[in-house]
């Protein structure tokens, strides 16, 4: 019912009506299941050493500098990509951007919350559906729990972060999103076996 | 596969990864429209392509995107080390017999 609703609210403002690729589908196979995530505010973040104490403060959330990690508060996450970018989800709905905008240190801030979609692998065997397109070891005690990191899953650039012990959330353009999910589902069915 | 050490990730990831980046250390000519044609040959096509070590850059371009630079073996494809762009071109390699 709530999805008639919000047919008939989008009929009268079809210009704004925002469409996430793929928002919905879901794939449950023994031992894990693929769907995608609602969606979030993501901002691409870049910044000097010197900003990152100002940009903390801003955003709520510490800015981690330590490779392949990554901060989690009150639903805004901060995933460390590169020596100097980070990226920003929040789930929350509150815009990272206009935090970002009343920093007077440098810094780049680009809202990117269209471009990516959120894509959760949970179960016992997400690190192995995750794992048959991504080379990196995703063991427990090489790739933690908090643990981000761009990668690549088959031919698609990603962004991966371990929520859990047995939970991934995959990060990917929306334009490759179809190409993704078709992967981790088809993944997910062979993990099982 | 072949795992590569970023040394900006600080650790190695497979080599799916990254890109390779063309011969290091090539530094560009201070005064680019001063040089003749011979010198400016030499700089932008003639690369030295040994068989044995040779100094490559490399970009971690599926990872944290920067680029560093690897010291290869042309022959084994055995990575010797990586060290940050910018540094200064290695004196001695680790484990370096003859």
């Amino acid at each position: 019912m709530a999805k008639a609703a919000a047919k008939t609210k989008a009929a009268a403002s079809a210009s704004v009506e925002r469409r996430p690729a793929l928002a919905g589908r879901t794939l449950s196979a023994p031992g894990v299941k693929v769907e995608m995530l609602p969606p979030a505010e993501r901002i691409s973040l870049r910044a000097p050493q010197a900003s990152l104490a100002a940009l903390s403060k801003a955003l709520g959330v510490t800015l981690p500098v330590k490779p392949k990690t990554s901060a989690m508060k009150d639903g805004r996450t901060a995933l460390w990509l590169g020596p100097d970018e980070w990226m920003i989800i929040d789930e929350a709905g509150n815009d990272p951007l206009a935090d970002c905008a009343k920093v007077t240190a440098l810094h780049s801030a680009v809202g990117i919350s269209h471009r990516n979609v959120g894509i959760s692998v949970a179960g016992p065997a997400a690190a192995v559906t995750v794992n048959s397109g991504c080379p990196q070891d995703l063991s427990i005690e090489a790739f933690p729990v908090g643990a981000a990191s761009r990668t690549i899953l088959g031919k698609s650039e990603i962004v991966l972060l371990r929520t859990a012990e047995d939970s991934f959330r995959v990060e990917c353009w929306r334009s490759f999103s179809d190409y993704v999910f078709t992967l981790l589902s088809e993944a997910a069915s062979d993990a099982a076996n | 596969m072949l795992l590569i050490r970023c040394p900006y990730c600080e650790e190695e990831r497979p080599e799916l990864e990254f890109r390779n980046a063309g011969e290091a250390h090539i530094a560009r000519p201070t005064n680019i429209a001063a040089e003749s044609d011979d010198d400016f040959e030499k700089f932008f096509f003639i690369r030295a392509n040994p068989k044995g070590v040779i100094y490559e850059r490399w970009r971690h371009i599926h990872g944290c995107a920067r680029f560093f630079n690897a010291v290869r073996d042309t022959v084994t494809d055995k990575f010797v080390m990586t060290y940050k762009a910018g540094e200064p071109k290695p004196s001695k390699l680790p484990g370096a017999s003859k």
